[in-house]
């Protein structure tokens, strides 16, 4: 058990102007357990980075530190065992091949002795419930079973102080559940001091006996056991995009007006893509004859557990890929612009009737400035420089993107970055909008002001027609925002007509 | 195909897996040596028989290094194509005529063969931990290749999402060679900022397990056996019989010599 001491904290990334945190004074006591809370951009990450040891001189992420941070008494540089670190994104956690040798890579470098490495292995694997042999290869597990792995190979470190970064954010909903589940057992065997970062509060709440937040460039803002902050602080939180139990953003949705059939799949099979070549990694098929449509002014939901190939169908209705059989037509509207299946147009033509929006939004991105970013899917489908630019400038000004127009669309925020994605999408500006948008997990890891941004958008397109189809796992996106729900698994599909509650 | 559930990144041989495994049962430090031995021992040689007698004897452990015949194309290609340029450079360009070119080719593959089968025959993690343990490489480079190594197949998926990306922005060559080549690079752009993003990551995820603090432990010990031992031994022994056998023909030409 460590406790935390901070006192006039503060922290500037290298090359920014602005204070990421400042001025925190903060106590945490050996063995409690605190969740941290701030709208985004608050500093929380920055926060558990610098406990780890992970700034500094030495560190792996550098900048300009004020005041003082003391973990058990000293600055907190690497030392060795204390901490324990989980971030959110499983993949670029895992070190070795082999799911046992990853978990031994913390012992490893602590210097533990040999002999006593493989029993920790065995009762930190063990305390995670992970369910194959310690040969297992880390490449063949999912997302779940990756982050589980993950929290045993912090837990095999014996830290006393365990810090965890939104571990369940980038997890399909089972995957988030075996690892909150994972967490429960854990925060009750533990000692560790527990110091947790996540957006869903409801997720966490029974792990924690108290909750601090934090302000953007700030210090501490309101500190105390959540009943007591949701209690008093609860509505401003929300309002500053924390998802608090009971305050979920309800948009005032436009009604779905309907319409025909835009876009059909007929009989369409996929299979996996093929692996480097090497050992013959087997393509496994994911889609077999799928029939499905979708309708103008509707939006359709496509659910399922990760690797059920729901992505996968998204990606052919947008008609990105080639089916492995089958093919996915145009019908009425979009069938005027071109009848061969949508595969075969032209990346223009595609652009300009089907918007697609990637699930990592720096995907989408493939120009230097955000200006240009916006200014890309007009050019291309043939306007006059003039009307571009004045287009450009209307959706800036919408976005709330203004005074950003010139910066790279990697430097903006997740939120931000979200914004601009979808508008990228929208071809020529939401006033030509396209016929169909697709998106791929659209609200995933958002907090509320941007999901609630972003459901106001979609449902705009949605009364202007568009066939709006959306790859997700979010319940309540789900809930608020669907016509149509379409179940993918076991390579089929299943189709619930009517507004899913 | 490997036996047991591996993929790219680890192999699982069985115990009983039989002969067509026997490779990968040795210590991958000692089959790298050999493949250095071997490739070394060739450097003098400038005739076809040498370079042959070593490419034969090594070819013969192809069947027991467990890799199908198209896996071992595929790697070898790029050797393939250097041994075929070789010959052909030497034969148009060399002084040596039909017979130097042959040698320098038929070396360029012996050369490389064994290198390849150590390769493909030895799990990465067990490589890493034999060039660590047994040839004392630096232990910071080889954990981070091999940490890198679990990337690839993240990076795959990556340049197939920002191929589609492209599309789905409009963007396509169209026929236009030099647009082609722009589109080309742009992705190329792309995954070079999302590998350097993803590695940064990785690096840090390795910092907070505590990475480079002090002295690390094994938790695996790379094994040398009397097998290991014999393997290295048999090197020089194949290199012998190579140059005997291309002496006692007369057939030996020396890289020195030849020239001269």
């Amino acid at each position: 058990m460590a406790d935390v001491r901070l006192s006039g904290w503060g922290w500037r990334h290298a090359g920014r102007s602005e204070y990421a945190l400042r001025g925190v004074d903060l106590r945490i006591d050996a063995g409690e357990r605190v969740l941290l809370l701030g709208a985004s951009g608050a500093g929380k990450s920055t926060l558990l980075h610098a406990l780890a040891g992970l700034t500094g001189p030495d560190g792996a992420i550098s900048g300009e530190q004020e005041g003082t941070l003391l973990v058990e008494g000293r600055p907190a540089d690497r030392r060795r065992g204390t901490v324990g670190l989980v971030s959110q994104d499983p993949d670029s956690q895992l070190v070795m091949a082999r799911a046992g040798d990853d978990v031994a890579f913390g012992p490893e470098n602590l210097g533990v002795d040999p002999d006593r490495i493989w029993p920790r292995v065995a009762r930190a694997l063990n305390a995670v419930g992970f369910p194959y042999d310690h040969r297992r290869s880390t490449g063949a597990l999912s997302g779940g079973e990756k982050q589980r792995l993950v929290v045993a190979g912090a837990m095999a470190m014996r830290p006393r102080l365990l810090l965890l970064d939104e571990p369940t954010a980038n997890l399909d909903p089972e995957g988030a559940a075996l690892v909150r589940g994972v967490l429960q057992r854990l925060s009750a065997e533990t000692e560790a001091t527990l110091v947790l970062v996540e957006h869903r509060v409801a997720e966490v709440v029974d792990l924690v006996d108290r909750v601090v937040v934090l302000e953007p460039g700030g210090g501490v803002v309101a500190d105390g056991p959540p009943a007591r902050i949701f209690d008093r602080h609860g509505a401003e939180l929300a309002e500053r995009g924390v998802w608090v139990p009971g305050r979920e953003p309800e948009p005032s949705v436009a009604p779905a007006p309907g319409g025909a059939p835009v876009l059909a799949a007929e009989g369409v099979s996929a299979r996996t893509p093929g692996g480097l070549g090497m050992r013959g990694d087997g393509r496994r098929t994911v889609l077999e004859d799928v029939h499905l449509e979708a309708r103008s002014g509707t939006a359709t939901a496509l659910v399922g557990a990760n690797g059920s190939g729901k992505s996968t169908l998204l990606t052919l209705l947008a008609g990105l890929d080639r089916p492995h059989r089958g093919a996915v037509v145009p019908r009425g509207p979009l069938a005027e612009a071109d009848r061969r299946p949508l595969y075969r147009w032209p990346a223009r033509r595609l652009a300009r009737n089907v918007g697609t929006v990637f699930q990592h939004a720096e995907d989408q991105f493939v120009t230097a400035s955000v200006r240009e970013e916006l200014a890309l899917g007009p050019r291309v489908s043939g306007l006059p420089p003039a009307r571009v630019g004045a287009g450009v400038d209307e959706l800036l000004q919408r976005l709330r993107l203004e005074h950003l127009a010139d910066v790279h669309p990697y430097t903006l925020s997740g939120g931000e970055k979200r914004r601009l994605s979808v508008a990228t999408a929208l071809g020529s500006g939401p006033a030509n909008a396209p016929c169909v948008l697709a998106l791929d997990e659209p609200t995933f890891g958002q907090d509320t002001r941007t999901w609630r941004e972003l459901v106001d958008l979609l449902a705009a397109l949605r009364a202007g027609g568009s066939a709006v189809l959306m790859a997700t796992h979010d319940p309540l996106l789900q809930h608020r925002f669907t016509d149509v729900r379409v179940r993918v698994g076991g390579a089929g599909v299943h189709v619930d007509e009517g507004r899913t509650t | 195909m490997s036996a047991g559930s591996g993929d790219t990144l680890t192999m699982d041989v069985p115990e009983d897996a039989g002969l067509r495994h026997w490779l990968s049962r040795f210590n991958p430090a000692a089959k790298l040596l050999a493949a250095l031995i071997l490739a070394l021992g060739l450097v003098p040689s400038a005739d076809p028989v040498t370079g042959g007698v070593v490419l034969a004897g090594t070819a013969a452990l192809v069947p027991f290094s467990g890799t199908d015949r198209r896996t071992l194309l595929v790697l070898g290609l790029p050797f393939l194509l250097m041994g075929g340029s070789t010959l052909l450079v030497n034969l148009l360009y060399g002084d040596q005529g039909a017979e130097g070119a042959l040698g320098a080719a038929v070396r360029v593959l012996a050369i490389a063969l064994p290198g390849l089968l150590a390769a493909v025959s030895s799990d990465p993690t067990d490589l890493s931990d034999g060039l660590v343990q047994r040839l004392k490489v630096p232990e910071r480079p080889a954990m981070g290749v091999l940490a890198a190594l679990r990337l690839v197949p993240l990076l795959a998926h990556q340049w197939r999402t920002i191929t589609l990306a492209r599309r789905a922005r409009g963007l396509a060559a169209r026929g236009n060679p030099v647009r082609a080549v722009r589109l080309f690079f742009g992705r190329l752009f792309s995954l070079l900022v999302r590998s350097v993003r993803t590695g940064t990551l990785l690096a840090t995820a390795m910092d907070a397990r505590a990475f480079g603090t002090g002295p690390r432990s094994r938790a695996r010990r790379s094994r040398w056996g009397r097998r290991d031992t014999l393997l290295l031994a048999a090197a020089p022994v194949l290199l012998l019989c190579a140059y005997g056998v291309s002496c006692s023909t007369g057939t030996l030409v020396l890289l020195w010599t030849g020239t001269a």
